[in-house]
């Protein structure tokens, strides 16, 4: 919708339309973030640096949005094609980085022999 | 088909949560990282697979293939180079990566979408993916530079009152886009506020210092969260849902609880700003008692109980190897040894307990602060390195001092402590310290690692 129609449409029925469109998302959002809590809040004070690099690497699922994206970009699109790669490049680093230096971590938290 | 890749998506949410759950335990969470890390795998598969039945040109696909190795890499070769220590850094580099993403992503489907038949929602969403993600990306960055000593805090009234404006902005000229009042395209309108954002997170983490650090990581780390969240209801993808919400529910409960353990609300740590002393500096002349490097190695020896309470300057120093020593050798005498450490110590949260674990510390041995505070008593000695302001008890009895009700190591219960220290400098909110007056607080004056050294030299002597 652009800017002129907007003024005829009251804001109202936007909100109820998008609400119709989004009403599963909108349970398990508040779901995920009951759930999250819950789970969270029983990992130890001595794990907490590892468990931020390991939620780090988990938000870097954020790739699946890019490769959707970049899948669908015309092959002459250079501009999109760029900004893609960059984006999948980042995404993908937050993944193998976060992952990687997590186990690392926690392989030092291992019961020694 | 369909069904498949949407049963594997389930599959990736659960992994994830399944990830943080075997998080809870020291034994089960290395298993927990392997299961989420596959689940990773699997949704970005899955992704692919997913692409199979439409024609995709290749241009594309080569281009996602090499950054995907290039990312595996290069992330693989960070990880296997950082130093414990630089941990935090890190962290945050990996962070930035995340938001920088979801910034890209949002100008992208800008460029894609046609604005005349997407609706409203969708937008808003895109934006506020957008905003949270450009903040995450230069609020990391500059996290990281302050944490790697580059960048120095500047906490000015111009930097404070500029970032309040940009936050403002932030929020105001959507609205007064969608009510038409900005005349130009949904495309250039993405890219003004990405700008903005961007600078914003800049002048954000600007004005906080250097031990307020565990907050504002875990903050950004909360925002990536955040931004992949909206990122994934944009495409309606569950897993990109639950994954943000999960990490922006870890961040935010971490930052609230460093936030408790400073007892500072979370703006004040924002601002960079201190509860003001009431009577200004009004500083007693102490009496301090210095020991010598024999004598402390002397004491730990003829102890039964020792503690241990370790600070950010541990890790300046890199004297958690020494340290551990230190324990081993006070071991083989029959001594037993625990960390106490405090929830604020270091530069992220629990990066006192990578440290130790990197020198092989049992996990066993590194006691929270309340576990340690309920058996102060029974420690003949409590060696303080490089912590100051967590060992305060003006934090307890001294109403005037900023320091006051941050929960603190109740180290003055025991009956000696040992502060190592170089100077009488003050800790980071810059006030005296009453515990280096008290009658069984000695301090032993050098570099943490040197000492240590000697503190270790001298055992194997005695």
């Amino acid at each position: 919708m652009d800017a002129s129609t907007f003024h005829q449409t009251t804001t109202t029925s936007l909100t109820m339309d998008f609400i119709n469109q989004h009403i599963q998302e909108i349970y398990f959002v508040i779901f995920c973030v009951f759930i999250g809590i819950e789970v969270i809040s029983n990992v130890p004070a001595i794990l907490h640096t590892p468990l931020m690099s390991g939620a780090n690497a988990i938000s870097g699922v954020i790739l699946v949005g890019a490769i959707i994206v970049m899948l669908r970009v015309p092959e002459d699109d250079y501009l999109n094609l760029t900004l893609g790669g960059i984006a999948v490049f980042l995404g993908t680093l937050n993944i193998s980085g976060g992952f990687f230096v997590t186990g690392r971590m926690l392989k030092m938290f291992s019961p020694k022999k | 088909m369909y069904a498949i890749i949407e049963v594997g998506y389930l599959i990736a949410t659960l992994s994830f949560l399944g990830g943080l759950k075997f998080m809870s335990s020291p034994k089960k969470a290395k298993t927990g990282n392997l299961i989420a890390a596959m689940g990773m795998v699997l949704a970005v598969v899955l992704t692919f697979v997913a692409a199979l039945t439409a024609t995709v040109p290749y241009t594309n696909l080569i281009i996602m293939l090499l950054a995907i190795a290039i990312g595996t890499v290069i992330g693989k070769r960070l990880s296997d180079k950082v130093e414990m220590t630089g941990m935090p850094q890190l962290v945050s580099l990996f962070n930035a990566t995340g938001g920088g993403c979801a910034m890209l992503l949002g100008l992208m489907e800008a460029n894609q979408m046609d604005p005349a038949t997407t609706i409203l929602g969708n937008k808003i969403l895109l934006i506020a993916g957008l905003i949270t993600g450009a903040v995450a990306l230069t609020g990391s960055i500059i996290a990281e530079q302050k944490l790697a000593g580059k960048v120095k805090d500047r906490r000015s009234k111009t930097v404070i009152f500029s970032a309040r404006i940009l936050l403002g902005l932030m929020l105001v000229l959507p609205v007064l886009y969608f009510f038409g009042i900005i005349p130009i395209s949904f495309i250039a309108f993405m890219y003004v506020l990405a700008t903005i954002a961007m600078i914003y997170g800049v002048l954000f983490v600007l004005p906080i210092g250097g031990a307020d650090m565990p907050v504002v990581i875990s903050l950004l780390n909360s925002i990536t969260g955040i931004a992949t969240a909206f990122a994934g209801f944009v495409y309606g993808n569950k897993a990109m849902i639950a994954g943000g919400i999960f990490v922006g529910a870890a961040g935010i409960l971490l930052t609230l609880l460093m936030c408790k353990a400073m007892n500072r609300s979370l703006l004040k740590v924002l601002a960079g700003t201190f509860k003001k002393s009431k009577n200004g500096a009004v500083e007693e002349e102490q009496d301090i008692k210095e020991i010598s490097i024999s004598e402390t190695a002397l004491s730990l020896s003829y102890a039964q109980k020792v503690a241990i309470v370790p600070g950010y300057g541990l890790a300046v120093a890199q004297a958690q190897h020494v340290c551990g020593q230190l324990q081993q050798l006070l071991e083989k005498r029959n001594v037993e040894v625990d960390y106490i450490i405090h929830p604020v110590a270091g530069r992220m949260p629990g990066h006192m307990n990578v440290l130790l674990a990197e020198a092989n510390v049992e996990y066993s041995r590194l006691k929270e602060m309340d576990e340690g505070n309920e058996n102060m008593e029974q420690y003949d000695t409590v060696l303080v390195l490089g912590a100051n302001d967590v060992v305060n008890p003006a934090a307890e009895d001294n109403p005037d001092s900023p320091v006051y009700g941050m929960p603190i190591i109740r180290v003055y219960e025991s009956k000696q402590v040992i502060v190592i220290k170089r100077s009488m400098n003050k800790g980071y909110a810059g006030v005296q310290n009453d515990l280096f007056g008290l009658d069984n607080c000695s301090i032993l004056f050098g570099d943490a690692k040197a000492s240590l050294q000697e503190i270790v030299n001298q055992l194997k002597l005695i």
